[in-house]
């Protein structure tokens, strides 16, 4: 299984960042067995960053590896969505397992 | 050079866009936000750039332009054929995009709630990086189709709007609307920026094109109420016509200046206001040439400078008709007072034409200016094309607070209006009819001032001569009806009923509204 690359967008540390981050590092845990990069970039502090990746809504996550990059938008309180986003769960299907 | 203005409490930004300025009374409401509504292809985004365009070319003013829709590289290409080299902006660090348009490289996914807090971190960050003074943001209906939770959007723009205030940029946010009369703008936008509304039109009369702006509101502060055309111009942008009885400062407008006869001022009330267009129409040989040259030698004998572009004789034969009515147009251009310039219309496009005529004006710098004639240049384009020029021409010469003579010819030796008139009569804010008619089995020549904006004005029709001292106006003609039909006998061939009027059966001279 390739290695997760994740870049969390956050705006300052309000409340719904830190929900997005937490969030974030329980679905890994429980889902990507090691095999994952968080990096947190708060855009207040690198603005230029926010810029790059043409960030609009936060909190924003990308998944850049493994290929396709992805977008989630949120602070990824729906875990199935974000599984799904994340192509670790490829269809509701496989919600239910045999 | 400062573009601010002071205008009761609410200062203003002089957005340079020209015309805008003056039916704003200034320009926009400056360290606000300024809401421009219209449906697609109004010429909202070409306003938008035009905002940031005239701000660095002419105050060195930089700005950040906000895309929703267009990518960066697709209005960079767009603006580029309205003279607007952005790319050269980009890099001395004057202009600065913040790239909000859809992303097309993945798919998003909503995954819990969110705010729009990096858009305004970024548009911080590049007012900060530039030292931005004026921001344009286009166009919000974008938005909300990309995120569509209207009232989080709503929140966040409001958002926006106040942090703008806060940082002193003037803002310009373009918005949708479905209809040219009705609501203001989808998603009730208006609601959360409110104080100042604008909105552009585009609609459809007669198979032509209007294009029109209206500002809806200001708030606290002064700027002139209903819809002024405008055009969009290659290498220029967007033109409004600031038309009419717009009062562009209390001193000028009141101001009159001599026709160059006596007796035509008195027609109009006591002489021509400095900042106005005045027309003259009339068949070949009506004397408007001769009008020409009476309100050139008017200007030059008050020590005004005097702009004669002429289109249908050369310098040499207006020298000699001038002569002939005892004016020395050579003597005027040798001490400096008159400059001619004479060019064949068909020797360039309209647009050409337009720029010279512009190019001169800022170079000579009259104080009036006498074109003979309009029509002339009316044969070289289209209607459109014609008509665009004249709103072009108009406005120039209105910001430039000239005082204008353009003549026009009119196909028919007798009666008749012209398709010139036509066009331009509603851009021009005096018309004098020069015409012949015909009396018993004399032809002779009949004067009247057909209107004349923000003024009083006489009413008569009346006959005059020439000779070699030039324009004798007279008296009227009496008890003849339908004089500007062709005289007696006559058909009205004419459906304008301004045309058809009956003179008054009276000499007294009077004056009405």
């Amino acid at each position: 299984m390739d290695k997760y690359h994740l870049k969390l967008y956050v705006t300052g540390k309000t409340p719904r960042s830190e929900s997005a981050i937490q969030n974030l590092r329980k679905i890994c845990e429980e889902n990507l067995d090691q095999k994952y990069e968080i990096e947190i970039i708060d855009i207040l502090e690198r603005p230029q960053l926010a810029e790059d990746e043409r960030i609009l809504a936060t909190p924003t996550l990308i998944k850049s590896l493994p290929p396709p990059l992805r977008r989630l938008i949120g602070d990824l309180s729906e875990t199935e969505k974000v599984l799904l986003g994340l192509d670790i769960r490829t269809s509701k299907s496989s919600l239910n397992p045999i | 050079m400062s573009n601010k203005t002071a205008d009761c409490s609410v200062e203003k930004l002089t957005t340079g866009i020209p015309g805008f300025d003056l039916i704003a009374v200034g320009g926009l409401p400056i360290h606000r936000t300024t809401l421009m509504a219209g449906t697609a292809g109004s010429g909202k985004s070409v306003f938008a750039a035009q905002y940031l365009a005239e701000g660095i070319k002419q105050w060195d003013q930089a700005g950040v332009f906000v895309t929703f829709e267009e990518s960066p590289e697709d209005i960079r290409r767009n603006m580029f054929s309205l003279g607007w080299d952005i790319p050269a902006w980009e890099a001395e660090g004057k202009w600065v995009f913040v790239d909000a348009s859809p992303y097309y490289d993945d798919d998003t996914l909503i995954t819990g709630s969110y705010d729009l807090g990096a858009l305004l971190v970024r548009l911080k960050y590049a007012i900060g990086k530039v030292k931005a003074s004026r921001v344009a943001i286009d166009s919000l209906g974008a938005i909300f189709s990309q995120f569509q939770e209207t009232r989080m959007i709503r929140l966040e723009l409001l958002r926006i709007a106040k942090a703008m205030n806060a940082m002193q940029v003037t803002t310009v946010m373009t918005t949708e609307r479905e209809h040219e009369y009705g609501n203001i703008a989808r998603f009730g936008v208006e609601e959360f920026v409110a104080d100042n509304v604008i909105i552009l039109r585009n609609s459809l009369d007669d198979q032509i094109r209007h294009r029109t702006i209206e500002i809806l509101k200001f708030r606290g502060t002064y700027h002139h109420k209903g819809e002024y055309p405008f055009t969009v111009v290659p290498d220029e942008g967007l033109v409004v016509v600031p038309l009419s009885a717009i009062k562009l400062n209390q001193q000028s407008s009141d101001l009159r200046v001599s026709s160059g006869n006596a007796m035509l001022d008195e027609m109009c009330g006591g002489g021509i206001f400095r900042d106005s267009i005045t027309l003259a129409s009339g068949a070949t040989g009506t004397g408007k040439t001769l009008m020409v040259t009476e309100f050139i030698a008017g200007g030059v004998n008050s020590g005004e400078r005097c702009l004669l572009l002429a289109f249908e004789e050369s310098r040499e034969q207006l020298y000699r008709n001038a002569k002939g009515w005892g004016v020395d147009f050579q003597k005027m251009e040798e001490s400096g007072a008159l400059n001619i310039v004479s060019a064949y219309p068909e020797n360039a496009t309209l647009e050409d034409h337009l720029a010279t005529i512009k190019h001169q004006i800022e170079r000579f710098k009259p104080d009036r200016l006498a074109l003979d004639s309009i029509s002339a240049l009316e044969r070289i384009t289209s209607a459109k094309g014609f008509r665009e020029f004249v709103i072009g021409i108009a406005s120039f010469v209105k910001a430039h607070q000239l005082a204008a003579l353009f003549t026009a010819t009119t196909p028919d030796l007798i009666g008749g209006v012209s398709v010139t008139d036509a066009h331009i009569s509603t851009l021009t804010d005096s018309i004098v009819l020069l015409r012949y008619v015909e009396i018993e089995d004399q032809i002779r020549r009949a004067i009247t001032v057909l209107k004349m904006r923000g003024s009083m004005h006489e009413k008569l029709i009346r006959e005059f001569t020439i000779d070699g001292q030039g324009m004798h106006i007279g008296q009227t003609f009496g008890y003849h009806a339908n004089l500007l039909g062709g005289g007696i006998g006559s058909a009205f061939k004419n459906s304008d009923p301004c045309l058809n009027w009956q003179p008054k059966p009276s000499n007294n001279e009077q004056l009405k509204p």
